[in-house]
């Protein structure tokens, strides 16, 4: 192992998950390969039907029935997952790699105290003593600043400050003091006051464990805020992938800078705002070449008929970057 | 605040306070929610007004009482200069067909039996003042000015893309020739590549109607995108109402501050200090005195905050501001 393969947590090579469905075979993640270093924050971005939270669920293995695996490989820490048995994955799920849900609401069952929900997670993690488990609650809710613990640990959710809840669901996804944390981030509408706190709560479960970190969103702004790295996806395939400052600096690919320009900002004001015609291709009928292409402001025949390959540039900042586009490269066509 | 008699909507003082009843007690009060709490403001013809603010703070409650879904338990909304729950039967249709809502959520908003084309048309079919023949030829026309074509008229809301719907609804809010229509978050349902077609929809329509918008959206981006004039709400009060780059720029209240402060930077480069409050937002059974944001504010200046309420002043021509920061 060279010295960039043992900083590396997470390795996906040419991932393929299909949904075996009526309408046929939904290709909703079409070979996708990234890898993921320790203590780095990575975000994946798409819309609806992108592949972006089949990709998460594929790596812990939770897929939708009719979904499958059909290819690839996930390696965690030198660990091949997609060859493990069932209760080999129920000992990594949530102990080595966990997920958080940015509503704290439905993460918690209203009927018993945290408490109870916390010992829950650490039982099935380490079967020890009630007391030991309880002591062990209150050291996970003080480490991610819930305060007063001792009394805290006994409260039921609705007696808890949407913030608090929040912080107690960061708790259970870190009680089994996992090497990959996966937050995905549903589209509901959240003020931006509790979006705010949660992000204050990742960076402090960051800074505090040096977890890595995959971001599930369709939020350039979260990207922008949390991520060091970040992958962009369109109907199952990623299509750009960079460091943050680069992709935001320097896209290359026309749907990543389509995205950008689409989104109102409070920064400044916008006279216009970029708007993308149409709407993401059915999954079940992709067109032949291109995904973007019958979208693209600037396709040409080439895109209909061949997908373009990944071309790499060198970035200043060397990590580097990605996209698969005819066009990427080429600074004539802006 | 501005010339009233060209505001298409007005509401002076308005207030909406909803009695708290507890099962067991059988309907005896146990106090009040204030969820608006004498509110002032106004929206011109072509203009859209935004109402910002968290979970509770009052916006929705202001939609209703425009769309008189609610009745106020003080204070009056005009329309054209008439109270709205003083008109009588013929002035209520007129009213009614006047003030339309497209709403967040196009997939529980519209009828999944009807067709596009009786959906579109059917506040024309209710109010049965126009000809059949015509009917089709209007549903035709509002398609159009939604970007729609005209042999989507025989689809079902289910055969069409998220996208799309919010478009139908929109072509069903306007084929009444509305002056007003209340957006409830119209674009967050949607993807981020749809949103900005929706948005521009909105823009364009009200261009070529002067039509005007009272929104709500808890994305400040969409608001400064979208708004003309922007009130920043807290426990049921307007605590700063300015127009839209004003607000941004000049934010005064420190409410709005915070708030705008914890809105995401558009690129990673921009650094923002977000001010963390202090706390959660009181419950508005139970309202702190004075101002209702003294417990929370980075700048309570102590007993003046914590016992007198502070009123909305102008501080700058249309800049108006709730703060005793501003003596």
């Amino acid at each position: 192992m060279s010295s960039k393969d043992q900083d590396t947590v997470l390795e996906v090579k040419e991932l393929r998950t299909h949904l075996f469905t009526k309408m046929g075979v939904i290709k909703a993640v079409d070979g996708v390969t990234f890898d993921l270093k320790r203590g780095e924050t990575l975000g994946i971005v798409g819309e609806s039907g992108s592949g972006k939270s089949m990709t998460a669920m594929s790596l812990f293995r939770l897929l939708p029935s009719g979904g499958r695996t059909v290819s690839g490989s996930v390696n965690l820490e030198g660990e091949e997952l997609l060859t493990k048995s069932e209760s080999e994955m129920r000992r990594i799920r949530g102990r080595r790699m966990s997920m958080i849900l940015q509503d704290p609401q439905s993460s918690l069952d209203p009927v018993f105290t945290v408490g109870t929900q916390l010992m829950e997670a650490l039982r099935i993690q380490d079967p020890a003593p009630r007391k030991e488990l309880r002591k062990r609650a209150v050291d996970i809710l003080r480490s991610v600043n819930v305060a007063d613990p001792e009394r805290r640990v006994d409260s039921y959710p609705h007696q808890m400050s949407g913030g608090m809840k929040q912080r107690v669901v960061g708790g259970i996804a870190i009680s089994g003091q996992p090497t990959v944390l996966v937050a995905d981030e549903p589209t509901t509408a959240l003020d931006v006051t509790i979006q705010s706190q949660y992000m204050n709560l990742l960076n402090e479960i960051k800074e505090a464990t040096n977890l890595s970190i995959i971001f599930i969103t369709h939020d350039m702004g979260i990207v922008a805020s949390m991520c060091d790295r970040v992958m962009v996806m369109y109907s199952g395939r990623i299509v750009e992938s960079g460091s943050v400052r680069e992709i935001f600096n320097n896209p290359q690919h026309p749907y990543t800078k389509a995205l950008m320009a689409s989104v109102p900002t409070i920064d400044r004001t916008t006279e216009r705002l970029f708007s993308i015609e149409g709407t993401p291709p059915p999954l079940w009928d992709l067109p032949e070449g291109c995904r973007f292409a019958p979208r693209c402001p600037v396709a040409m025949d080439r895109c209909m008929e061949e997908y373009p390959p990944t071309v790499s540039f060198v970035a200043p900042d060397e990590v580097s970057h990605e996209a698969a586009c005819w066009l990427a490269g080429d600074t004539d066509h802006e | 605040m501005s010339d009233r008699t060209t505001d298409v909507i007005a509401a002076n003082g308005l207030t909406k306070h909803f009695p708290v009843k507890a099962g067991v007690t059988f309907g005896r009060s146990h106090g009040v929610v204030k969820a608006v709490d004498g509110v002032d403001f106004s929206i011109g013809h072509g203009k859209t007004l935004a109402l910002v603010g968290e979970s509770g703070c009052g916006k929705t409650t202001i939609t209703r009482l425009t769309l008189r879904l609610e009745t106020p338990s003080g204070g009056e909304i005009l329309w054209n200069g008439e109270d709205i729950h003083a008109l009588d039967r013929a002035d209520l249709k007129r009213y009614r067909r006047s003030v339309q809502a497209v709403f967040q959520d196009p997939w529980s908003s519209l009828n999944p039996r009807m067709r596009v084309k009786e959906l579109v048309a059917e506040s024309l079919i209710t109010a049965r003042d126009t000809p059949r023949r015509e009917i089709e030829d209007r549903v035709a026309a509002v398609l159009e000015d939604v970007g729609l074509q005209r042999d989507r008229m025989r689809s079902f809301p289910h055969e069409v893309s998220g996208g799309q719907r919010q478009r139908i609804a929109v072509a069903a809010a306007l084929i009444s020739n509305p002056q007003v229509i209340v957006l409830d978050e119209p674009v967050s349902a949607l993807d981020v590549s749809i949103r900005s077609q929706i948005m521009n929809l909105f823009k364009d329509i009200q261009e070529k109607y002067q039509v005007s918008y009272l929104l709500v959206a808890h994305d400040l981006g969409t608001t400064r995108y979208m708004a003309d004039q922007i009130a920043v709400m807290y426990l049921g009060k307007i605590v700063e109402i300015a127009p839209t780059e004003t607000l941004f720029e000049e934010t005064q209240h420190p409410y709005s501050q915070a708030l705008l402060s914890s809105a995401l930077p558009s690129h990673p480069d921009i650094e923002r200090n977000t001010i963390i409050l202090k706390g959660e937002v009181p419950s508005p059974l139970n309202p702190p005195p004075g101002c209702p944001f003294h417990p929370r504010c980075p700048h309570s200046m102590g007993t003046r905050c914590e016992v007198e309420v502070p009123i909305l002043k102008e501080i700058a021509p249309n800049h108006f501001s709730a703060c005793h920061l501003n003596d």
